[in-house]
């Protein structure tokens, strides 16, 4: 029982962390249309970038607020990284849908060449609170504190996208957008703003992820927002683009059967149950789970 | 009486088709102006290439301004209303959301789209992608009259609604052409004979008839740009 509620806790961060990276990923795509193989660059600087500060606070001797400040730098490099590739490379190539993914690859390989220039191919350790490293004690299972962070991290981001899609004018826009773009401009709005808006969240969205991965692994690689980035696309395919609940499902959904393949089936085999999974749900159905609409 | 919207040798390309060859045509202010044609003619081309929903090579000239350089939402931000010829509800909102996002100021007209359609106050929490045809079509109207606009695109408003939805979208139409200047593109004539003041009549990508709306009573006319008797 405690073995099946760690892998249960564990899936779950392991899911919400997807489901970070995801979000942002589908509402780009849902609005854009543009499939960001760049997504996980804003991950790997978002990281980094937390690293970076974190290492330079040392006026600050509270290791908890250190952590924090360092967390907020990266979330918003991550998020100004992002609109600066809206704005500098996607918006030149509006609907040139091929040109946007050499971009997009170009500028994921381009971030980790740069990212290993600057400080080298190692891991870097995150210095972490202590608490993040204890574990809480849950039927039975001693469940490591770090998890509970990501799985409250993915609720709060979760909760906030859709009071921000439902109760706010941009939330209505991207809502409207990713049904029918043309027929919003044609409304005399703008929507490249929210492209802009959109490419920011995601970038804030997926800068989170890799802080947190940080907290889950206890360091950084250049390597971290491609080798995550991966579960996403496929997050997102079965969540069904475009449909941050969508995302949300097959966020846990993924999470879950990694982590219960890989322990009652055999070590491995988590990452080839999603790849199945994935064609299961493309064959069955095709638009996912949720379907096309910025729920 | 002054153009308020004036084409000239409007071509669109789509793909390997040239849509619009040279369209000319001028809006005055005032009135419904119909735009006829049998289908695939390039009527609703014409009123996408003129809002720059599609790539468009020509001069447009809007109150006095040059508009066919500049990006859709700028062009309909200096007063151009636009009714699609699907409706494009945005099926996934409520009515109340497609028309609040239609809202270009805060100075919206809720009282007179609830006072053309009162049923859309009514159904203002439904999604719209569950209402009928004649509702969507409804709030697409109410979404281009909600702004204050000079010039408004209508783009077969009948099209595919039972007969008496027809006459219920005719008699708002009649009631919006008596303050609005709009151009119109119907197929039903009787509609047109109803509202307009004005027709031009589109043929292969070329306007081929302009004139007053009388001249849809001359029957061999009628018969020779549209194919109706």
């Amino acid at each position: 029982m405690s073995t099946f509620v760690l892998l249960t806790i564990t899936g779950l961060g392991l899911g919400a962390m997807y489901f970070l990276i995801a979000s942002g990923l589908s509402l780009i795509y849902g609005l854009m249309g543009v499939l960001n193989f760049a997504h996980g660059a804003f991950l790997t600087v978002g990281a980094y970038i937390a690293w970076f500060a974190d290492s330079h606070f040392t006026a600050i001797h509270s290791v908890t607020l250190r952590f924090v400040l360092a967390a907020l730098c990266g979330l918003a490099a991550g998020a100004v990284f992002a609109a600066l590739v809206e704005l500098v490379l996607i918006r030149p190539l509006y609907l040139r849908h091929i040109e946007q993914v050499l971009v997009t690859v170009g500028l994921s390989l381009a971030t980790v060449a740069l990212i290993q220039g600057i400080w080298g191919n190692d891991s870097r350790l995150y210095a972490l609170p202590n608490w993040t490293s204890q574990t809480t004690h849950v039927l039975g299972a001693s469940i490591p504190n770090d998890r509970w962070i990501e799985i409250a991290a993915a609720v709060l981001l979760l909760a906030g996208l859709l009071a921000f899609l439902r109760y706010t004018r941009y939330g209505l826009i991207i809502r409207a957008g990713v049904e029918n773009r043309a027929m919003v401009t044609a409304l005399g709005i703008d929507v490249r703003r929210a492209f802009t808006l959109v490419f920011a969240i995601g970038g804030f969205a997926a800068a989170l992820a890799g802080v947190l991965s940080g907290v889950y692994f206890s360091s950084v690689d250049p390597g971290r927002g491609t080798s995550l980035l991966i579960f996403a696309f496929i997050v997102v395919v079965i969540g069904g683009l475009g449909s941050i609940v969508g995302s949300a499902a097959a966020a846990v959904i993924v999470g879950l059967l990694q982590q219960y393949a890989n322990y009652y089936a055999s070590s491995g085999l988590g990452d080839l149950s999603v790849v199945l999974l994935l064609a299961i749900v493309l064959l069955i159905r095709p638009g996912g789970l949720s379907g096309r609409a910025a729920t | 009486m002054s153009a308020l919207l004036q084409v000239e040798g409007l071509h669109v390309h789509l793909g390997e088709s040239h849509v619009l060859q040279g369209v000319d045509l001028e809006v005055a202010e005032g009135g419904v102006t119909a735009l006829l044609g049998r289908n695939g003619v390039g009527k609703t081309t014409t009123l996408r290439a003129i809002l720059g929903l599609v790539p468009r090579r020509g001069r447009v000239t809007f109150a006095g301004e040059r508009i066919d350089g500049q990006q859709t939402h700028r062009i309909v931000g200096r007063g151009l209303g636009y009714v699609p010829e699907d409706r494009d509800v945005f099926a996934g909102l409520t009515v109340r959301e497609n028309l609040e996002l239609a809202m270009r100021n805060g100075s919206a007209r809720w009282e007179l789209v609830y006072g053309l359609f009162p049923e859309l106050r009514e159904r203002g929490r439904q999604r719209a992608g569950t209402l009928s045809g004649g509702q969507q079509q409804m709030v697409a109207i109410a979404r281009a009259l909600l702004n204050e606009n000079r010039l408004l695109l209508i783009d077969e408003p009948t099209k595919g609604l039972a007969p008496a939805l027809v006459t219920t979208v005719a008699e708002v139409l009649e009631r919006i052409a008596e303050t609005e200047t709009a151009l119109l593109v119907e197929q039903n004539l009787a509609v047109v004979r109803r509202l307009a003041r004005e027709i031009v009549v589109l043929d292969t990508g070329r306007v081929v008839h302009r004139g007053p709306a009388s001249d849809l009573d001359d029957r061999a006319l009628v018969h020779r740009l549209l194919g109706v008797a």
